[in-house]
């Protein structure tokens, strides 16, 4: 059984917190990414500081944008980065 | 239907022809996207950009008559005058392919996974996401059929 979940960071994020991915432990009282992203906080310095500003973070589930509150589960890809500037 | 992303450049003739084939379609729609006067280099989230764009795609055929659709966009290192992006839409009529060409660019603005970093005389900097692109994709919000 799949215990933990894939993270990735991108663009500025990554820069900021010096790691493009990851495989994390999902915490028994993590289910959601807004909880995923308080967790990664609370490795304080450069996590807190990048994953606090909620206006320049955008959020994804399995590779779908995705909101705050959306369910995650062991074995899913979560994903963190500055809003798109693509086109 | 082609999606693309690939660092190498595109011929926007060649595609627009091959989208051209069939002799129901009466139009076709084509955008495309420079470089302005920065060199930059392009980053983006293999598998979820595919995704998304493929997304926005689908938006767009449950809207519009589209008949065929091709989208490239490049990533990693590019300079100024060089071409970022392609949309072209084949439909039956110039209607359906403006609005749906222009319906796509204008989600893939704020939908596709894709982060521009420029290189200025001042140093390297990321390129920040304007309050306008998201108006721009928010008029299509309200049904337009």
């Amino acid at each position: 059984m799949q215990l933990k979940v894939k993270v990735l960071y991108f663009a500025s994020v990554r820069e900021k917190l010096g790691r493009d991915a990851e495989e994390i432990e999902l915490p028994a009282d993590v289910s959601t990414i807004a909880g995923l992203r308080s967790h990664l906080r609370a490795r304080g310095g450069a996590w807190d500081d990048t994953l606090a500003e909620s206006r320049l973070l955008r959020t994804a589930l399995n590779q779908d944008m995705a909101q705050p509150g959306a369910a995650i589960k062991a074995g899913d890809e979560v994903a963190f980065f500055p809003p798109v500037t693509g086109g | 239907m082609k999606i693309a992303v690939q660092a190498g450049d595109f011929d926007a003739g060649s595609e627009i022809r091959k989208i051209s084939k069939n002799s129901k379609i009466g139009a076709v729609a084509s955008f495309v996207g420079l470089v302005r006067d920065v060199e930059m280099t392009l980053e983006h989230y293999p598998g979820m950009t595919e995704r998304a764009i493929g997304k926005i795609v689908e938006e767009a055929k449950a809207r519009w008559q589209v008949m065929d659709c091709t989208v490239i966009h490049r990533y990693g290192a590019l300079k100024p005058n060089d071409q970022i992006v392609l949309v072209a839409v084949a439909s039956g009529h110039r209607g359906d392919a403006f609005a749906a060409c222009e319906f796509i660019m204008d989600y893939l603005k704020t939908q596709a996974p894709f982060w521009k970093k420029e290189q200025t005389l001042e140093g390297v900097r990321w390129v920040e996401a304007k309050d306008s692109d998201d108006e721009a994709a928010g008029r299509w919000t309200v049904p337009r059929r």
